[in-house]
């Protein structure tokens, strides 16, 4: 459990815009009649998106409005669930995993350059552009270490590479997304793995290959019943 | 090594598209409308033959599980959630089938729903995989268009499918916590019982499986249960995803036999350890909340449920973490400790204060800055937040603590020593001017 509170200044007022006010509607829609209160998570997230990746208080007010429930619940919800950030994170809000995957790769040479580069956790840089905290697992432990920097991962970090990749952000320029070295996703390989190579896989000769076996199975079992 | 043939996942590296008509090349979406037709006791009685264990870590027979959901009721509708919520430090498998894979998922979500007489499903994504719930958002979307899932759709089952998220809370991924959230609550466990299955989503029957258990179904419908039994050991049947991260030279996912020794899955896929087999300390083999096991027991272990129950450790997720001779171990458990104390919902006492007590004690174990006797202190400690708690963080906030001190306790105590040889190793604290 961590303490959680509100920002101390706040806006006064929130409102969606009319194409999230539409998403809403659409969202809302999922759960069934009486059951909207299903759709807070998803709404103070698009609320937080829209307000420069944090929540305040009229926006959580406002989700629980359109949703029906008490404020309070939504303050629970808000202050529950660690993805909320209820204070100002700048222009880019660098999510750091610490876990132990991530520590055994060196998780704590990218808190360096990220203390050297925005300066102490939970805390906007001098230029508005960054804050960072180190977080709790992040699922992406085959390429430790790695960041989540608003909505993208980037993985397979080195304090080379992560200096460069906020360079690249801090100047406007495209970053790639994903793994920094030449990964596709989580392959042994770059490219390429032991695994998955063989062309039979991918020539669509797959399709319909199980159809008898599956046409004797049902009539086994169906003659097993009689 | 598994055959390339025998795999379910083809596509788990995104090496190919994952769009609906590439999918269904590899042979997804192949004959489902047979499988359907076919009934939900042959549904039932294929998966409870293929001896599948549910792989969100728990490992209870899925098929067992579809058939404990009663009649269908109208007044109260049966409900699938599919459990994405994937937060075990160390697993990353399902992020996979979503990304690259989700066409197996929503087939399976299809099949599972016509075995239990859901017409409904949720999949519950965790909230930082949003490339990931975009991905699945689409291919369902493509689903939908092509009239596989839906109200009316080419499969006779009306079946919709939602995708939902959280929001950054490990404890969404305990099947009732999740319930709770998709609610629109805080996502604290309830008693049980009532079973899910029983009183799940909004009070209806509801059963909660992981993305990877859904998401073979309809390759192992399609192949055959004894195709799928024929891999892996007695009462541990079937392939698995393994998640392998930390000191190997070639961190990776991938799916293989489920049995295989230790040695031959980071031999064969991962580049061996880091610094050769001599460097290796310890793995923790199933995610961070089951036991390390040192590197004499592990070497030649088979890595399935069973075996690794045996070195009082688990299959878990199989999420293997591999640390060397480099890893401070003491550091290494300490900051899975401090992972439970900031995950832990507070709802129950054992667990919201013991997993802060035993962190701190395991900062100062760290350092060395201990008595000897807090050893046993810590040990006994976990004992009483073991199964003190209404869900399993308070027993998986115990396990990785009694591992270390079952396996490495010389080595707490060397610390100990050493930070008693050194009695001025605090900084000197200087007056104030």
């Amino acid at each position: 459990m961590s303490v959680r509170r509100l920002a101390e200044k706040q806006p006064a007022t929130f409102a969606f815009t009319p194409e999230n006010e539409a998403w809403a509607r659409l969202e809302i829609a999922k759960y069934p009649d009486g059951r909207q209160a299903s759709a807070v998570i998803p709404l103070l997230w698009r609320a937080m998106a829209q307000h420069d990746y944090w929540l305040p208080k009229a926006a959580i007010e406002k989700v629980a409005d359109m949703l029906g429930m008490p404020h309070i619940r939504a303050l629970e919800i808000a202050t529950f669930y660690s993805m909320f950030n209820l204070e100002p994170v700048g222009k880019y809000c660098v999510q750091l995993c610490g876990t132990t995957p991530c520590m055994l790769r060196g998780a704590q040479d990218i808190a360096a350059v990220c203390k050297e580069r925005i300066g102490e956790q939970r805390h906007v840089s001098a230029d508005g552009l960054f804050a960072w905290a180190e977080v709790e697992c992040l699922g992406a432990c085959c390429n430790a270490p790695m960041v989540q920097i608003n909505d993208d991962y980037y993985e397979d970090l080195t304090p080379e590479n992560f200096r460069t990749l906020l360079d690249d952000l801090a100047a406007g320029r495209p970053a790639k997304k994903g793994s920094q070295i030449q990964r596709i996703s989580s392959e042994p390989e770059p490219g390429k793995g032991p695994t998955l190579l063989d062309p039979a896989l991918y020539d669509g000769s797959l399709v319909g290959a199980f159809n008898q076996r599956v046409a004797e199975s049902i009539a086994a079992s169906k003659q097993a019943k009689n | 090594m598994l055959a390339d043939k025998d795999r379910i996942f083809t596509n788990l590296y995104g090496f190919q598209s994952p769009g609906l008509e590439a999918a269904r090349k590899r042979g997804a979406w192949d004959n489902t409308k047979t499988l359907i037709d076919a009934g939900k006791d042959w549904v039932i009685g294929e998966m409870k033959a293929s001896g599948l264990r549910g792989r969100g870590g728990a490992g209870f027979p899925t098929g067992l599980k579809w058939s404990f959901m009663p009649k269908p009721d109208p007044a109260r509708p049966s409900y699938l959630v599919v459990n994405a919520d994937e937060s075990e430090p160390g697993t990353c498998k399902d992020r996979e089938i979503m990304r690259n894979d989700p066409h197996l998922l929503i087939e399976g979500c299809l099949i599972a729903s016509f075995a239990m007489g859901a017409h409904a499903c949720y999949i519950y994504v965790r909230g930082e995989y949003i490339f990931e719930r975009e991905r699945l958002q689409a291919a369902v979307d493509e689903a939908y268009a092509a009239n596989l899932i839906g109200k009316n759709n080419v499969h006779g089952w009306p079946f919709d499918l939602y995708v939902h998220h959280g929001a950054g809370a490990y404890i969404c991924g305990e099947e009732t916590a999740l319930l709770e959230s998709l609610e629109g609550k805080k996502g604290m466990p309830r008693l049980k019982p009532p079973f899910p299955a029983n009183m799940g989503l909004y009070g209806c029957p509801t059963t909660v499986n992981n993305v990877e258990s859904i998401a073979v179904a309809p390759t192992i419908l399609r192949r055959g249960a004894a195709w799928f039994a024929g891999f892996g050991a007695k009462n541990n049947a079937g392939t698995k995803l393994f998640c392998i991260s930390g000191h190997v030279n070639q961190p990776c996912n991938v799916e293989e036999a489920m049995s295989i020794p230790f040695r031959e899955l980071i031999d064969k896929h991962c580049g061996g350890v880091r610094g050769g087999w001599d460097n290796l300390l310890a793995v923790i083999p199933g995610g961070s909340s089951v036991r390390c096991v040192p590197a004499a027991q592990i070497i030649d272990c088979p890595m399935d449920f069973d075996s690794l129950g045996k070195l009082r450790s688990g299959l878990g997720t199989a999420a293997v973490i591999v640390m060397d001779k480099s890893t401070d171990i003491i550091r290494a458990i300490a900051r899975l400790s401090y992972f439970y104390k900031h995950e832990s919902c507070g709802q129950c006492t054992p667990c919201r204060e013991g997993t802060g007590w035993m962190w701190r004690v395991m900062e100062r174990m760290v350092e060395g800055r201990a008595q000897k006797r807090e050893i046993d202190m810590l040990l006994d400690v976990t004992t009483r937040v073991e199964g003190h708690t209404i869900c399993a963080l308070g027993d998986a906030a115990a396990w990785p603590i009694q591992g270390l001190i079952a396996h490495f306790r010389p080595e707490i105590e060397k610390r100990i020593d050493s930070y008693a040889a050194n009695p001025h190793s605090d900084p000197i604290r200087m007056a104030a001017e």
